[in-house]
C-alpha cells in the first residue's frame, strides 16, 4: 500500500482465469454443437452445394431455372401452400375454441382434459395415420357407422385423397397450436376482464375487445408453428394421400428415390428451406412488434 | 480471541467493472483479525459485489486479496476455506438438517465419528440440538437461518462472510438475532464480514463499519464515530436521519440565520460548511431559558406519534425543515407544542457537527 | 336455478349461453382422442376385416406380431436406437444447457438458438442430406448413424426442458456448495443434478420417444438388417393394411403412455 507502483495487481492472471472459465463453460456445449453441425448443418449445406450442379456437372443455377420453368413444381409448391393454409385455418378456429375453454377451467380440470391433447401429441405419427386409415377408408369405421345410421348411402371417399390428408394433418397439428395458445391465455390477467366488465362491457364485447387481442400473440405463434410444420409434411400426405397428394417433401423424396435426380431434389429442398426461414424471420419480427404494442393494432 | 481462530483480510486495489459501470473502484480495505466488520450501503453500492469477490464468486478485473499472508484472489471458491451465509440461506432441500451441516465436513473427508460429533456441536451452538433429522421444508425462517449458520461454521473457518443474513426475518426476530449473531462471533472468534443495507443492524453488531457508495468506501470507522462524526454528506445522510443547515463563515465565526453559533470545535479554514443536526439532539426550550445555546426558531408543521418516540416536523424561519425527535412519555408530551404553534429549538455545542458542503445545489 | 343458468367465469356469462362452446370443445377432444384410442380395441378383434365393436375377441394379431421375425427384428432395432438416442441426447443436451445457462455470456443466446434449429428445419431435407453424407461415411443402415441423427432431433427438447428447470432452480445452492469446499463438478453432481433430476429424466424419456417414433430419417437411413419399426410400418401402410399393425400400434401407444405416466408420477412424488 505504500510505494507500490502496481495500480492493477494480478490483472493479467485474472484475465487468464476468466478466459479459461469461459472456455470451459463453452466447452460443455461443444459436443451438442458438433452433433447438430455434423448431422444437420453440414448435410443441409451439402444439399445447398449439390443444388448448384446440374446433370452434366456444370456449376450454375440450372436446377433452379428448371424449377421455375417446369409448371409441375409450381403446382406442387402452390398445393403445399394451400394445404398448409387450410390446415392452419381449421386448427386456428377449433384449436382456439378448445384452448379458450381449457383456459377458463380450474387448473386441475384443465390438466385432466389436457391429457386429451397431450396423448395424441406423444403417440407415434404412424399409429395415428394408421388409425385414420381404419376410420376413413371406404370400408372403414366411419363409413360403416354412417351407412348403418342411415346418414349416407354410398361410402364417402375420405381416405387416399386430399380430404384424408387434411384430416390427418389437422389431427397432427392441433396440439401444436393448442399448447402455446393455452399458455398464452393462462397468462392473461383476469383483472383486465373484470375491469372491462366493471366499465360496462358485456361478455361479448369483453371478449372481442380485451381477451382476443391479448391472446393474439399465442395464437400467432401457434399458427406460425403449424404452418411451417405443414410446409414440410411428408408422412401424412404420403400415406393418407394415396399418391394423389404430392406436397413439396414428397416431391423431394420421389426425385431421389425414383429418379436419382439429386440436383432437382436439392434445389426444391433449398427452396422449401428458404421459404421456412423467411416465414420464421417474418414471424419473429411480428411477434416482437406485437409485444411492444401490447397486443393492440392489426 | 486466539490468533489461530481468525485471519486478517487485506484488500488492495480491487476493481470490477461491468461495461461502463464500476461496481468496485480501486477498493482498499484492511479487516483486522477477529473483527466483526459490516459493509453498509444502499442497493447498487457494490457491497454485495465486494463480498462475492472475497468469496471468489466474482472475479475482479484486477486487485489483490490476502487472507493472512496468502494471496487468494485467483483461488477458486472451494479452496478459500471461508464460511458463507446467503441472504436466502440456500439450504439443500434434498438433504436433512444434519446432512446440510455435514456437507463441508464431507468435502474435507472428515471421519464419520468426528463428523457426527462436530455436527452435533454446531447444532448446539445455534440452539437447534434436536433438529438433526428434520427436513429443511419443516423449518421456520429463523430456524433455517440458524441451520445456514451452523453449516457455515461447522468446519471452523477463520473467516465468515454473510450477505444480508437477517433481511428475510421479521422485525422481532431480527432484533433478537442481531444480538445472537454478535454473541456467536464473540464466542467463536473468526473474522466476520457482513453485508447489510440496514444501518441499525450495522451499528448494533459491528466492531467497525465500512460505508460504501458506488464502488468506493466512503468511511471506515467504529459505529460511534460513523454516527457522530461522519466524514462526508453521504455517510451523514445514509446513517441516521438529519437535517443539514447551510451556515456562513466570516472572520472566525460561524453564523446561521444571522445568529453566531457556539460550536464544540472551530473548523478553522475550509468551507463552505453545513451544520448537521440530529433530530434527537434538538431540545425544545422556552424562549426565556437562559442556558440554552444555538437557538433555532420556527413553527410546528406536523406532529407524528411513532410509538416509542414523537417526531415533530418543524419549519424554521428561513423555510428549512428540521425533524425533531422526542420522548413520547406522558410528561414530555405535555410540554410539546401543537401543530401550527411557534417553537424554539436548542442545540448544545457538543452536539454540533460541521460537514463540508460538497455541492452548492442540494 | 339449474347449473345452466349459473355464471361461468368473470364475465358473468351463463353456462347456457356457452353450451355451443362446450359442445365444440368436446367434439375436438373426441376428434383428438378417438383415432388414438380406437386402435386398441381393434387390435383385439378376431376378424381380419374392420368392425367396431369387434364381434369376437382374440390375441391373434399379437401372436402374429411376436411370431414374425421381421417385426421382432425391427422392434429390437427401434428400441436400441431409442435407447442410444436417449443417452446421447440427454447427456449432450444437459451439458450444453448447463454450460450456456451458467456462462451468462451474450453469445450463449445465439448458441441456444442454434441448438433449437433442428425443430424448424423440414425433416425431409435433413433426411436426404444425412443420407448423402452417410453414404460417403459408410454410416448408412447402421444403428449408430441413425441414433446420431435422432439425437440431433431430440437435443432441442432436452435443451428446452433442462433450461426451464434450471431457471426455476436456486443457483445459490451451487454457490454455497462451492464455498463449503465442493469443486464445480462436485457441486453440480451433489447439489444441482439431484434437484433437476425430474427434468433430466423427462428429457431422457422425450428423447427415447423421439428415437422410437421417428419416421422420415429412418426411411432413408435405416434399412437392410437394421430397418426400424417405423420404416417397416410405413411401408406396410402403403401396401395392404395388415391388422398386425393394430397390435404393433397398441404396443407403441402402451410404451409411450407408460413412459410418460411414469415420468409424471415420479415428478409428483418428488414434490411432496
Amino acid at each position: 500500500m505504500t510505494g507500490d507502483a502496481d495500480a492493477a495487481p494480478n490483472a493479467a492472471g485474472l484475465r487468464r482465469d476468466a478466459a479459461l472459465e469461459r472456455a470451459l463453460l463453452f466447452g460443455l456445449s461443444v459436443p451438442a454443437l458438433a452433433l447438430v453441425t455434423a448431422t444437420m448443418v453440414l448435410p443441409v449445406g451439402w444439399l445447398f452445394w449439390l443444388s448448384l450442379f446440374d446433370d452434366d456437372g456444370q456449376f450454375g443455377l440450372e436446377n433452379y431455372r428448371r424449377l421455375i420453368q417446369q409448371p409441375s413444381y409450381g403446382r406442387i409448391l402452390l398445393a403445399t401452400f394451400e394445404i398448409s393454409a387450410l390446415t392452419t385455418l381449421i386448427c386456428a378456429v377449433f384449436g382456439y375454441l378448445l384452448a379458450y375453454l381449457l383456459a377458463q377451467l380450474s387448473r386441475r380440470r384443465a390438466a385432466i382434459l389436457m391429457i386429451g391433447v397431450l396423448m395424441p401429441f406423444w403417440t407415434s405419427i404412424l399409429v395415428r395415420t394408421y388409425a385414420w386409415l381404419v376410420l376413413l377408408q371406404r370400408d372403414g369405421l366411419i363409413n360403416a357407422w354412417g351407412m348403418q345410421l342411415g346418414l349416407w348411402r354410398q361410402p364417402l371417399a375420405l381416405a387416399y385423397n386430399l380430404t384424408g390428408t387434411v384430416i390427418g394433418l389437422v389431427h397432427i397439428m392441433l396440439p401444436f397450436l393448442v399448447l402455446p395458445l393455452y399458455g398464452s391465455m393462462r397468462a392473461i390477467d383476469r383483472d383486465c376482464l373484470r375491469a372491462a366488465a366493471s366499465l360496462g362491457a358485456n361478455p361479448v364485447a369483453t371478449f372481442w375487445r380485451v381477451y382476443f387481442p391479448l391472446s393474439q400473440p399465442g395464437l400467432f405463434a401457434g399458427a406460425v408453428i403449424v404452418f411451417i410444420l405443414c410446409l414440410g409434411a411428408y408422412v401424412t400426405p404420403a400415406v393418407l394421400g394415396g399418391g394423389k397428394v404430392i406436397m413439396t417433401a414428397n416431391a423431394v423424396a420421389s426425385d431421389i428415390e425414383l429418379f436419382f435426380n439429386w440436383g432437382a431434389a436439392s434445389a426444391l429442398g433449398v427452396v422449401l428451406l428458404l421459404l421456412t426461414a423467411i416465414l420464421l424471420y417474418a414471424a419473429s419480427r411480428m411477434v416482437r412488434l406485437d409485444r411492444i404494442f401490447g397486443g393492440h393494432g392489426s | 480471541m486466539a490468533p489461530d481462530r481468525s485471519l486478517p483480510i487485506t484488500v488492495r486495489q480491487v476493481t470490477k467493472a461491468y461495461g461502463a459501470l464500476r461496481a468496485l473502484d480501486q477498493v482498499d480495505l484492511a479487516v483486522r483479525s477477529g473483527e466483526f466488520l459490516t459493509l453498509l450501503g444502499p442497493s447498487g453500492s457494490g457491497k454485495t459485489t465486494l463480498l462475492m469477490v472475497l468469496a471468489g464468486f466474482v472475479r475482479p478485473d484486477h486487485g489483490s486479496i490476502r487472507f493472512g499472508d496468502v494471496e487468494v484472489v485467483r483461488a477458486p471458491p472451494h479452496r478459500r476455506d471461508v464460511g458463507m451465509v446467503f441472504q436466502n440461506y440456500a439450504l439443500f432441500p434434498h438433504m436433512s438438517v444434519a446432512g446440510n451441516i455435514a456437507f463441508p465436513l464431507r468435502m474435507r473427508h472428515v471421519a464419520k465419528a468426528a463428523m457426527e460429533a462436530k455436527v452435533a456441536q454446531a447444532l448446539e451452538t445455534v440452539q437447534l440440538a434436536a433438529f438433526g433429522t428434520r427436513r429443511v421444508s419443516e423449518l421456520s425462517g429463523g430456524q433455517r437461518q440458524r441451520v445456514a449458520l451452523a453449516r457455515a461454521i461447522v468446519f471452523e473457518p477463520r473467516i465468515l462472510l454473510m450477505d444480508e443474513p437477517l433481511s428475510a426475518l421479521d422485525k422481532q426476530l431480527r432484533d433478537r438475532m442481531q444480538i445472537e449473531l454478535r454473541n456467536l462471533h464473540d464466542r467463536l472468534g473468526m473474522t466476520t464480514v457482513c453485508v447489510t443495507h440496514d444501518q441499525r443492524e450495522a451499528l448494533t453488531m459491528s466492531d467497525r463499519v465500512a460505508v460504501i457508495d458506488r464502488g468506493r468506501i466512503r468511511q471506515l470507522d467504529a459505529p460511534r464515530t460513523i454516527y457522530e462524526r461522519p466524514a462526508n454528506r453521504f455517510v451523514a445522510e445514509f446513517v441516521g436521519e438529519s437535517a443539514f443547515l447551510p451556515v456562513e463563515q466570516s472572520g472566525g465565526e460561524i453564523r446561521f440565520a444571522g445568529q453566531v453559533l457556539k460550536l464544540a470545535d472551530h473548523p478553522g479554514s475550509g468551507g463552505p460548511w453545513l451544520l448537521m443536526v440530529r433530530p434527537e439532539r434538538l431540545r425544545i426550550v422556552t424562549d426565556t431559558a437562559t442556558d440554552a445555546t444555538n437557538l433555532l426558531r420556527g413553527h410546528v408543521l406536523a406532529l407524528v406519534y411513532q410509538g416509542e418516540s414523537l417526531l415533530l416536523h418543524v419549519e424554521l424561519a428561513d423555510g428549512t425543515r428540521v425533524p425533531v425527535r422526542g420522548s413520547s412519555a406522558r410528561g414530555a408530551m405535555a410540554s410539546v407544542p401543537q401543530q401550527g404553534e411557534a417553537v424554539t429549538l436548542s442545540l448544545a455545542p457538543e452536539d454540533t457537527f460541521l460537514l463540508p458542503n460538497e455541492t452548492s445545489a442540494p | 336455478m339449474s347449473w345452466l343458468d349459473r355464471p361461468a367465469g368473470d364475465t358473468q356469462i351463463t353456462h347456457r349461453a356457452r353450451l355451443w362452446l362446450y359442445a365444440i370443445a368436446v367434439a375436438v377432444l373426441v376428434f383428438l382422442l378417438l383415432p388414438t384410442l380406437i386402435v386398441i380395441p381393434m387390435s383385439f378383434s378376431a376378424s381380419q376385416f374392420l368392425e367396431f365393436p369387434p364381434h369376437h375377441w382374440s390375441l391373434r394379431w399379437y401372436a402374429s406380431y411376436v411370431a414374425s421375425p421381421g417385426w421382432m427384428q425391427a422392434t429390437a432395432t427401434s428400441l436400441k436406437v431409442a435407447a442410444l438416442t436417449a443417452v446421447v441426447a440427454t447427456m449432450l443436451g444437459t451439458a450444453a444447457s448447463y454450460g450456456l445457462f451458467v456462462s451468462g455470456l451474450r453469445w450463449a443466446r445465439l448458441v441456444l438458438m442454434l441448438l433449437l434449429t433442428p425443430i424448424m428445419v423440414p425433416v425431409i431435407l435433413v433426411a436426404i442430406g444425412v443420407f448423402y453424407v452417410y453414404v460417403k461415411l459408410k454410416l448408412l443402415n447402421t444403428l449408430a448413424g441413425l441414433a446420431l441423427a435422432d439425437s440431433m432431433l431430440a437435443i432441442p427438447l432436452v435443451v428446452l426442458v433442462v433450461t426451464s428447470a434450471l431457471r426455476s432452480y436456486d443457483m445459490n445452492q451451487e454457490l454455497v456448495a462451492r464455498s463449503l469446499g465442493a469443486s464445480r463438478l462436485r457441486a453440480f453432481l451433489l447439489v444441482t443434478l439431484p434437484q433437476i433430476r425430474f427434468a433430466v429424466l423427462t428429457a431422457a424419456v422425450l428423447s427415447f420417444l423421439t428415437g422410437f417414433d421417428e419416421v422420415v430419417i429412418a426411411l432413408f437411413v435405416s434399412g437392410g438388417g437394421n430397418a426400424t419399426l417405423t420404416r417397416d410400418m410405413f411401408n406396410a401402410l402403403r401396401d395392404q393394411i395388415d391388422p398386425t399393425i393394430a397390435a404393433i400400434s397398441t404396443v407403441m401407444i402402451a410404451v409411450s403412455s407408460i413412459l410418460l405416466a411414469a415420468v409424471q408420477l415420479f415428478g409428483r412424488s418428488r414434490r411432496d
